[in-house]
């Protein structure tokens, strides 16, 4: 081994609800959304030194075959709220929503984060996503307007918008001398004024300087786009996490990225998602991990998998029985709706193929090779190993660590806070206290500069 | 989880005891607020100052509190910012102050301002029914639209605002959308049925398909039904125009509507044509609060009252006006004017503080003793919820199907 020092592991916990990896059958299954729950949640993340809670976000319930979908936990509470209302039963725990830039408008999101960045101290942090379909879109006024091909050119111009509205307060406006009675130093504080392809609006933004100058920004996805995107705008980049090689490739790569927008390699964090199972044992955690898949995947929830790939009506095959003979409808899915893993399916009739492939090669039944080709547990060991695999991980720069899903709400993180955190702790490299107080700190990222304020545009204030 | 119901009549003033409200805003409602010795302006930003202030609200038995909110920087004109640096300016998100407030408090009612104008009310609808889960049952909001057209350069979704009668007849469409979205799902739609491996009950989920002429939306919320089944709508009449159109959205919409009113005739005027555009609506028979709204400066004596609020008129270089009654004076002459005031047909009061730090505390520790004294206030929380406290009954969802009683 080289001198290297040791990389710090960072931490996170996703709030498990809308997804068939939350198993809500088992006894200990809560309600995913009664605050306590979250309290429960947050405060263990919090208690176990982590970076941040993480949400995601669905603004359609999804449908299969034109009915809504009822084998998984259906239901979400409304992102900005409950981060909130954690701020208050929480200290340092970072704060991150994910927010859509496609049905929002860019004054009224960055009003939201700068205030939750406000209410917690300097916690908030957004995970940018976009959305172009017309069937998430019937719930909003713009609808389903979004031609695919611009969501990232929304989203990027979004991000730049709330960006210079963040900035359009640098921190030294506010005086509030109530002898002289100069509450504002100028009446220049918040005023904008930006025109572009999406977005042409001017004004003055009404929330101050928050305490990270601008919330911590994310960006999920795998493609091509979605690195650039990352690489040019975001803090964090939250992915898919495959074997150590794909991890480095995929690190390799984004990192390398950074250099062209002149920013350096520690500016951006990799922290894919990540599953576990523990138990006592290897052997014993081996065995749960099983059982808890044959919970995430019964035979009702592998047939309307394969009905994603298939994009058909596949109710009458028997789970247990073989893959069907006929090949998959071709063209727009319009069987599962509001269901991202959809898009992973490019090519249906080549995924048919090399599903049939590996059922035959090991006599798998529907059901089986649902649970084969889907993503299983990540971490699955004793907490001696999981703690271990994370360690090389982060060490092999397949990640700078990991956002962790527990299969169960709320009390799913519980042990491994209990035993997996200690053991990076004593490896010395997890922190055994916070730092600093905002999630920058957290996560080693500086404050933002604000950037010079511009002159004045357009109708301005007057007396300026 | 659901309260008594109400006697009929009730918000015609038959039952002894008052409804309070306070209205919170920066320092206060005088621009001269701000510079008290006692205002915090620099704590404008933080959780704790809220915190602090509904904290006393609570502690004084109050129903609810308000908290105002606008999407552009306040100002003292209708034509665009007025460039003042001797005022507070800036605000926080008022649902996210809320929500920040709710964890610490357990009997007070949450109700923030929402401007409907710009806003996706799928996104409001679920903001609201999270206020109600993280406060267990004490959400509410205030709608309002937006009248400045520089607040829509905000947005540059319209070249141009909409004319007052259509921005209150988006703002009626959006409370629409929003209860029906929080009818979308039945109370008992969550059924985690081990045997058949459903999670819900999909014939218990609805499509609420909205159609108007600023939105559609199709529904069903991603939010389960909140605690109160539905929380508890606001919205007020206001001097900046609108009136009519005002007056229309609480008749039609509302479960508490708020009356800017300068003496007791205008509010009697204000809840005769609500009522009437009530029941022209076809909506007599549904419960509706009309409170007013007061400006109040409260001291020990009325001249010490008036000295303040000279000496904040002086410092802010003009004479505080407001489109409410502004009151100056002792909590015993405040409480003799809620009485008179209420047979106006109001069911309580929304009350501005002159200068926070000073006159909530005297609402509460002043104001409040002096109503219970004379056998018209609480002397004691008796509800779990915002409804419960207001004496309205948690509605049934619209779309369940219920089974004959």
């Amino acid at each position: 081994m080289s001198s290297k020092p040791l990389k710090q592991i960072h931490l996170a916990a996703h709030f498990p609800g809308v997804n068939n990896t939350t198993v809500w059958s088992d006894p200990a299954a809560g309600s995913h959304i009664d605050f306590d729950s979250f309290v429960h949640f947050a405060q263990t993340a919090e208690r176990a030194k982590f970076d941040f809670l993480f949400l995601a976000e669905g603004l359609r319930l999804r449908e299969q075959g034109g009915q809504i979908y009822d084998l998984d936990v259906v239901g979400r509470p409304d992102t900005f709220t409950v981060l909130a209302a954690l701020a208050a039963v929480t200290e340092r725990l970072g704060l991150t929503g994910t927010i859509n830039s496609t049905f929002n408008e860019p004054y009224e999101v960055a009003r939201q984060f700068a205030s939750l960045d406000h209410l917690s101290e300097g916690r908030a942090a957004w995970n940018v996503v976009t959305s172009w379909d017309a069937f998430t879109g019937e719930n909003f006024r713009r609808g389903g307007f979004l031609p695919r091909e611009e969501r990232y050119s929304r989203a990027k111009e979004f991000l730049a918008t709330a960006t210079e509205l963040f900035d359009s307060w640098d921190g030294t406006e506010i005086l509030a001398d109530s002898d002289s009675g100069a509450f504002l130093r100028d009446a220049r504080a918040g005023a904008f004024a930006h025109q572009g392809q999406h977005f042409d609006i001017e004004g003055h933004f009404n929330v101050p300087r928050s305490p990270q100058g601008r919330p911590v920004i994310f960006q999920a996805g795998d493609s091509d786009e979605g690195r650039e995107f990352a690489a040019s705008s975001a803090d964090a980049i939250f992915g898919r996490y495959g074997t150590l090689d794909e991890g480095r490739a995929f690190y390799a790569d984004v990192k390398g990225r950074l250099a062209a927008y002149g920013r350096s390699h520690d500016e951006l964090k990799i922290l894919p998602a990540a599953t576990f199972v523990l138990g006592d044992t290897d052997a014993e955690a081996h065995e749960l991990a099983h059982e808890v898949r044959r919970l995430q995947v019964s035979g009702q929830t592998a047939i309307k998998y394969l009905e994603h790939v298939w994009n058909r009506d596949l109710s009458g095959y028997d789970p247990d029985g073989p893959l069907p003979d006929i090949d998959p409808e071709t063209g727009e899915n319009t069987v599962a709706l509001g269901r991202a893993s959809v898009r992973q399916f490019r090519d249906p009739l080549e995924t048919a193929r090399q599903w049939r492939a590996l059922a035959e090669a090991k006599n798998l039944s529907i059901r089986e090779l649902v649970i084969a080709t889907t993503s299983g547990q990540t971490f699955v060991g004793s907490a001696a190993t999981v703690a271990e695999q994370i360690d090389t991980l982060v060490q092999a720069d397949a990640a700078d660590g990991f956002i962790l899903v527990p299969h169960i709400t709320p009390g799913g993180l519980d042990v491994f806070a209990d035993t997996v955190v200690p053991l990076l702790q004593e490896r010395g490299v997890f922190r055994t206290e916070y730092a600093g107080t905002t999630l920058r700190d957290h996560l080693g990222l500086a404050v933002p500069e604000a950037a010079v304020p511009q002159a004045p545009t357009g109708r301005q204030a007057a007396g300026a | 989880m659901s309260s008594s119901p109400p006697a009929s009549g009730f918000t015609s003033a038959s039952s002894e005891s008052l409804h309070l409200a306070v209205a919170l805003d920066g320092a206060g409602w005088h621009p001269a607020a701000w510079r008290e010795p006692d205002a915090r302006p620099g704590e404008l930003f933080t959780a704790r100052y809220w915190a602090d202030a509904v904290a006393e609200a609570e502690a004084g038995l109050l129903d609810f509190v308000t908290f105002e909110d606008s999407l552009a920087l306040q100002s003292s004109s209708a034509d665009g910012p007025d460039g003042r640096t001797d005022q507070v300016r800036g605000r926080l998100d008022a649902v996210l102050t809320a929500a920040r407030i709710a964890p610490l408090t357990r009997h007070i009612g949450l109700v923030p301002a929402v401007t409907a104008t710009h806003t996706e009310p799928f996104h409001i609808s679920k903001a609201i029914a999270t206020l109600d889960h993280v406060s267990r049952g004490r959400a509410g909001l205030r709608i309002q639209v937006s009248q400045p057209g520089y607040e829509a350069r905000h947005f540059g979704r319209r070249a141009v605002p909409l004319p007052d009668t259509e921005s209150y007849q988006e703002a009626a469409d959006h409370i629409e959308v929003i209860r029906r979205l929080w009818d979308s799902w039945d109370d008992d739609a969550e059924i985690r049925d081990v045997a058949t491996g459903r999670f819900i009950d999909r014939d218990k989920l609805h499509y609420i398909d909205f159609e108007g002429r600023h939105f559609s939306v199709r529904g069903p919320s991603i939010t389960p039904r909140p605690p109160q089944g539905q929380p508890v709508v606001s919205a007020a009449t206001t001097a900046a125009g609108g009136g009519g159109a005002a007056y229309g959205l609480i008749a039609r919409s509302a479960d508490v509507g708020y009356i800017a009113a300068a003496d007791a005739d205008g509010a009697r005027a204000a809840v005769t044509e609500i009522r009437q555009a009530r029941e022209s609506a076809g909506l007599s028979a549904q419960p509706l609060h009309l409170f007013a709204d007061l400006t109040v400066f409260l001291d020990e004596d009325a001249p010490a009252a008036d000295a303040r609020r000279s000496r904040l008129d002086a410092l802010a270089g003009a004479p505080y006006s407001s489109d409410t009654a502004v009151f100056a004076g002792t909590a015993a002459q405040l409480a003799d004017l809620l009485q008179d005031w209420r047979t106006a047909g109001l069911s309580g009061f929304r009350l501005r503080p002159g200068a926070l730090a000073h006159d909530l505390p005297a609402i509460t520790r002043g104001l409040v003793p002096e109503l219970q004294r004379r056998g018209v206030f609480r002397r004691a929380y008796e509800a779990d919820t915002l409804r419960g406290l207001l004496g309205l009954e948690r509605p049934a969802g619209r779309y369940a199907v219920h089974p004959a009683a």
